[in-house]
């Protein structure tokens, strides 16, 4: 091993980009519920997340602020009228990821405004998961969510998860210009005021997201949950190339005249790790001795552990989150603030496109807290969430190589996941086409009674949310010239999913060099915690490469 | 094949001892004697059901038709129009109750998926014929006593609803109604079932025992829970 102190003259605390020299430590990747130590060639760049931005000394009072500075409306005192109906919509499990140390943000804002409608006169207060077609959370996470307090007195009745198949509650308020179905919750729009609590964890998040995608079921998720809205979005995190948001956004807005909506929008820094594991969040240049010991000592214990025990080891691990910004007020407006500050904490600026892209895949993502991410979800991670963590420009080139390091055991979870076994080994193996399953299959599933039922009555995703998820890595499939899947305990997996794979990053990365030259540019984007990419070309080539910003429309709902 | 929903082009079939309510074919009869009308009538019929109690659980354990054929004969004697008589009755006392709290929420969710609800159950169709009604199902598949004279004889019109059998209904009123089986459901809690669930294309345990449960996991199913 290198030593500590020629570790350190390497070392350049403000560059968020490093390139890998002889003196460079080996990486730590994730793989699943596991650590990888890897050495990378020479010359390969390390994206590192951007430092924790420092969090607000007094949330509370940032909190109160927000409410009574509102934007492009009046302060939510003045909007809260004695005997209204109020309805407070929030965001749901999968974010933030892992979920935070309590008290949790929502915790926090509700009761700053529960107190406030108490003030107020405002007794018909309810409280609504905005889960879309996610999961139902359990009571347990519901608790954990809001704290003791306030789950004591509003569950079980006036506390619920949004049920998007209730018959009769979803309400229709038109279509757009392009003819979208808006639809969302009757609870909505019965209640004379809806305050949303979002929490913002990437760009993609909030604004009109919020109401017009937590608050709709399967027939308004038609109108941009399409293999066709996806392909029309050049970049997630970019909105203005984002045939997904521009759909969103024009639901949105229909929303907005036709109920009136508080939105309180928050943004949380990326520390995910403290105490204990905070080496995890570090450079490898920056470790001392005893944080190689805890680095040899963790992966010596995840080695001896069944992988059951390594995922609850590491799902009861909560996340040491700061909030980092608070707004309040009109959708767009707000939104818009806490976006400069998410854009702030997300992105780093990376010189030029990279042949050949490693991700190490870890054990969580939005749509399996506390449960398995099974290998729908780590395609949904590789192609989906991975190779599109970029503002504008794809890190990876067209064409190019990313290596994603998950041993992609075939393991799902029957009570969360039911309907993605049945997408994964029966329709998988007919086909991978994103359109034909989309016409030939989504429908039936989305229809099927068993899982309407257990996404209803048990803690299941929809029958509908496989496909969002293979919808989701559609633009990764169609840049992608391939896919190396590094680690993998079985072949049928990544045949399955349609990539390659190798037993050890090196032999990947041949693989890789075999197909792009052997001098193919390399870069490893170093998560968790999460790191955004915001690719600096020359203004000639990002017009190629973007075009002229308008997304491509989406197809007829 | 296309899998798009067309309406009235597949149907939901529902076990439902165990699957549907929590009470079975032991239960109605168990109504029955207990309404004998005589006192006489209803201890002889009790002490005799008693007795053959353990001959009954061994040719559950051993073999559902068995059973079937061996519990049935317990009706002899017993006048149709008595049986048709209580079975209101009993269904308003006995079976109402017993239905698990998620049925109808499932046979909700089936109607909306445009499924035809049928119940397929070895109860006899007498006692069924109401909770149907009561479950808002369109059709039943059920065992029927034979009677002569207006009295039963201990058998039941073969074949029996029962394992093979009623898959081969199922298949048989798939055909009738113009239903396609690859994109039909079946719900059944018991691995005696399991024929009626590989025949249609959309299986699912439901309150499943354990050798269900065991095999609804090989062979990925879902698995609901309406208790």
């Amino acid at each position: 091993m290198r030593p500590l102190d020629r570790l350190r003259k390497r070392y350049d605390a403000d560059a968020q980009v490093v390139v890998q020299d002889e003196d460079s430590p080996p990486r730590m990747i994730f793989s699943g519920e596991e650590v990888l130590l890897e050495e990378l060639p020479l010359g390969t760049r390390v994206v590192f997340p951007n430092p924790p931005i420092q969090e607000l000394a007094n949330v509370k009072a940032a909190v109160r602020w927000a409410l009574n500075h509102a934007e492009g409306t009046d302060p939510l005192h003045a909007m809260l009228r004695p005997g209204m109906k109020l309805l407070v919509a929030i965001d749901d499990i999968s974010l933030p990821l892992p979920p935070m140390r309590t008290p949790d943000i929502r915790q926090v804002v509700l009761e700053i405004v529960l107190e406030l409608c108490a003030d107020s006169g405002v007794d018909d207060v309810h409280l609504l998961i905005a889960n879309a077609l996610h999961r139902r959370m359990t009571e347990a996470e519901m608790k954990r969510m809001v704290g003791e307090r306030i789950f004591a007195a509003y569950h079980p009745d006036r506390y619920t998860n949004h049920d998007a198949e209730e018959p009769d509650g979803i309400v229709e308020l038109g279509r757009t210009d392009a003819g979208e179905r808006v639809r969302i919750s009757r609870r909505a729009t019965e209640a004379d005021l809806v305050v949303y609590l979002n929490v913002n964890f990437v760009p993609m998040d909030g604004g009109h997201k919020s109401v017009g995608t937590g608050l709709t079921d399967y027939l308004g998720l038609r109108a941009h949950h399409t293999p066709h809205a996806i392909r029309g979005s050049r970049s997630y995190m970019e909105p203005r190339h984002s045939a997904l948001h521009s759909s969103v956004d024009r639901i949105g807005r229909v929303i907005d005249r036709e109920v009136d909506v508080f939105h309180i929008e928050t943004a949380l820094n990326n520390r995910m790790f403290d105490g204990p594991m905070a080496f995890l969040g570090k450079r490898e240049e920056d470790f001392g001795e005893l944080d190689r010991a805890a680095l040899a000592g963790l992966r010596w214990t995840l080695g001896k552990m069944p992988r059951e025990l390594r995922r609850k080891v590491f799902h009861s691990v909560p996340a040491a989150y700061g909030v980092i910004a608070v707004a309040a007020g009109k959708t767009e407006p707000t939104h818009e603030k806490i976006l400069e500050t998410v854009r702030r904490q997300s992105f780093v600026k990376v010189r030029g496109q990279s042949d050949v892209l490693i991700c190490g895949i870890p054990y969580i993502s939005p749509y399996n807290v506390n449960s398995i991410l099974n290998p729908l979800l780590v395609q949904v991670m590789a192609d989906g969430y991975f190779f599109n963590m970029n503002r504008g420009i794809p890190l990876v080139k067209k064409g190019g190589t990313m290596i994603v390091c998950h041993p992609c055991a075939d393991e799902f979870d029957p009570v969360q996941h039911p309907s993605y076994i049945e997408f994964f080994h029966r329709l998988l193996p007919e086909t991978r086409d994103a359109m034909v399953l989309h016409e030939k299959y989504e429908e039936e599933f989305a229809r099927n009674p068993s899982y309407v039922h257990l996404y209803r009555k048990g803690n299941a995703y929809h029958g509908a949310h496989p496909f969002y998820m293979w919808y989701w890595g559609e633009n990764g499939r169609q840049h992608l010239g391939q896919v190396i899947a590094v680690g993998t305990e079985n072949t049928h997996v990544p045949e399955l999913l349609g990539w390659d794979r190798a037993d050890t990053l090196a032999e990947a990365i041949d693989m890789a060099r075999g197909r792009q030259g052997r001098t193919a540019s390399i870069t490893l984007m170093h998560h968790p915690p999460m790191v955004m990419t915001e690719v600096v070309v020359g203004a000639e080539e990002e017009q190629k490469l973007l075009g002229r910003g308008a997304p491509a429309p989406t197809a007829p709902a | 094949m296309h899998e798009r929903v067309q309406p009235g082009d597949r149907g939901a079939f529902f076990d439902v001892d165990g699957t549907l309510i929590s009470t079975n074919v032991v239960h109605a009869y168990a109504y029955y004697v207990f309404n004998r009308g005589t006192f006489f009538g209803t201890a002889g019929r009790l002490l005799k059901g008693l007795a053959m109690a353990p001959v009954y659980a061994a040719a559950d354990a051993w073999n559902r038709k068995v059973f079937n054929e061996v519990f049935y004969q317990a009706y002899r004697g017993l006048s149709e129009d008595r049986l048709v008589e209580l079975a209101d009755d009993l269904c308003k006392e006995v079976l109402e109750p017993a239905v698990y709290p998620g049925a109808r929420d499932l046979i909700d969710e089936a109607r909306r998926a445009g499924c035809r609800i049928v119940l397929c159950t070895g109860a006899i169709d007498i006692t069924m014929k109401p909770l149907a009604r009561l479950l808002g199902a369109d059709d039943l598949i059920a065992n029927s006593l034979q009677f002569v004279e207006g009295f039963a004889t201990g058998k039941v019109i073969p074949p029996i609803v029962e394992g093979a059998h009623k898959a081969r209904r199922i298949r048989d009123y798939c055909v009738e109604h113009g239903l396609k089986l690859d994109v039909s459901h079946a719900y059944s809690d018991s691995m005696s079932d399991y024929p009626m669930l590989s025949v249609v294309g959309r299986p699912c345990a439901v309150n499943a025992d354990s050798g269900l449960r065991r095999t609804a996991r090989a062979y990925e199913w879902p698995m609901v829970d309406l208790r």
